[in-house]
């Protein structure tokens, strides 16, 4: 682990690890919805995105038919833009009417609640799906909004001010999991 | 990158990172532009005002939609109607804006500097919608957004500015944002109304347009500013549409994929024919849409530079 001089990183999920929470999300997603073809993934920028289309991959090898993948940025609908450097804004691709299908908003860490809440708002901007739900990598807690998730690969006790970092290989085939505390605590 | 300034005052104080970053988030507004459903939350409960102390039709209302569609409420002031024409000072009427806690104050005025002055006496975040000769950086920026949309760079591309450049601030705009940007520059008109000054700004200049638009991969036709008493400039239109207007014949000589820009409003028959105007090489409609989304993501890059820290997940 290389650490920073204001942060002690410590690793929280191994590649096997990381590797065997994404199958329990696509395991998860596949009890909660019938093999349809109307689950729609939506993964949010840029942390949701590749482990998006890395359950797509999982979901069309259980289901046997393809699974739609979008990109959702949420920038512009974020609760505190007057408190912070304009995030930068990255693309939205959602290229299928997500109206009357189910949305899997697919992101890699749960924390206080607002990005799903954004990307509520961002959805509803889209379209009116029938219904939207929730897949996460690691869930650590620390609420601020009452939003939980529907499929959780690993739920993790974190402090304030820690900070969880997801890093995936462009192709979701090799990832890891740290956890950034700040030193002197 | 991260957004650090408070005001959008001019293109030539900007780096190229700053110029793409503006350039990157105007190409995400356009989409939302694009949707059944325009209109995004950003600015929600934020005041902008338009104070066009110059008269304008189009930018003030390519601003006005772009501050809706962000969300935010917009008060229209014009000269005509205000206590300016009483007398008062444009530091007291933009403090009283101000004082009204206006957030964003958009101005456009017939003296150059005038948007630095107030950004200067101001808390508001102002943006130039034009001042003087100085410069019109939001038109730079869509002229620039739209020549990289269509020729998918900028660096090495060759970009002739056609006309009336002595006193155009789209003129200097462009120039300054196509420097930083790595094009390379040829101004091109009557020599009255193209001085060799602008070497010294790094651009090409000269007076033969065939000369001026044979590689060009993009041809910027600036309007013909009647109004500014242009008569003892060139001896009359007939003769400038007879050197320097771009018709069909003038076109088969250009490259066969250059495009046609203007800045508008155009003058049918006198920079440019109404066949080039409205044929396959011109984009000069979709500049209009472009500007739209240039000034919505100007908007949104400028109201979050307040300082403070993102929140992680």
């Amino acid at each position: 682990m290389t650490d920073s001089p204001a942060h002690k990183t410590d690793l929280l999920m191994d590649d096997a690890a990381v590797q065997a929470a994404i199958r329990e999300v696509a395991r998860q997603i596949a009890v909660g919805n019938p093999p349809s073809g109307e689950v729609l993934l939506v993964g949010i920028q840029t942390g949701g995105v590749l482990l998006a289309r890395r359950l797509a991959e999982l979901l069309q090898r259980q289901w046997r038919m393809t699974v739609r993948v979008g990109e959702l940025d949420i920038s512009m609908h974020r609760d505190d833009l007057d408190q912070r450097p304009a995030p930068e804004v990255h693309a939205t691709v959602i290229p299928f009417d997500i109206t009357e299908r189910t949305v899997v908003l697919v992101d890699d860490v749960l924390n206080s609640g607002r990005t799903a809440r954004a990307a509520l708002d961002a959805l509803t901007d889209l379209g009116r799906p029938r219904r939207v739900q929730l897949a996460i990598l690691v869930d650590r807690g620390l609420r601020e909004l009452p939003i939980q998730p529907d499929f959780v690969g690993k739920v993790v006790k974190t402090q304030p001010g820690e900070r969880v970092v997801v890093q995936m290989s462009s192709d979701g085939a090799a990832g890891k999991v740290l956890l950034e505390k700040p030193v002197g605590r | 990158m991260r957004w650090s300034r408070k005001d959008l005052l001019d293109l030539q104080s900007l780096s190229p990172e700053e110029i793409t970053a503006i350039l990157d988030t105007a190409r995400e507004f356009k989409a939302v532009g694009g949707r059944a459903i325009k209109k995004v939350p950003p600015l929600r409960g934020r005041t902008v005002v338009n104070l066009f102390v110059e008269p304008s039709t189009r930018t003030r209302i390519s601003f006005e939609l772009a501050a809706v569609r962000l969300s935010a409420d917009v008060i229209n002031f014009t000269a005509e109607a205000s206590s300016l024409k009483k007398g008062e000072t444009l530091k007291d009427t933009a403090k009283n804006l101000q004082a009204l806690r206006a957030d964003f104050i958009i101005i456009r005025h017939s003296a150059a500097g005038a948007p630095h002055f107030l950004a200067r006496v101001l808390d508001a975040h102002v943006v130039n919608a034009g001042d003087g000769a100085h410069e019109h950086p939001t038109q730079g920026l869509l002229d620039v957004f739209t020549m990289r949309e269509h020729k998918g760079r900028i660096a090495g591309l060759k970009v002739t500015i056609l006309g009336d450049i002595l006193y155009s601030r789209v003129a200097r705009s462009n120039i300054w944002a196509l420097q930083k940007l790595g094009a390379e520059v040829t101004l091109c008109g009557p020599p009255t109304l193209v001085p060799p000054i602008f070497r010294e700004m790094g651009c090409r200049v000269t007076a033969n347009l065939d000369d001026a638009v044979a590689d060009a991969d993009v041809v910027n036709l600036l309007r013909i500013q009647h109004e500014r008493q242009r008569q003892t400039m060139f001896p009359s239109l007939g003769e400038y549409t007879s050197l320097f207007g771009i018709t069909r014949d003038r076109l088969k000589k250009m490259k066969p994929d250059v495009l046609i820009m203007h800045p508008g409003p155009i003058n049918r028959g006198v920079e440019v024919e109404s066949d080039v105007a409205d044929g396959v090489h011109s984009v000069i409609l979709e500049q209009v849409t472009n500007g739209l989304a240039v000034r919505m993501a100007a908007l949104y890059l400028i109201n979050g530079a307040h300082g403070g820290t993102p929140e992680e997940n």
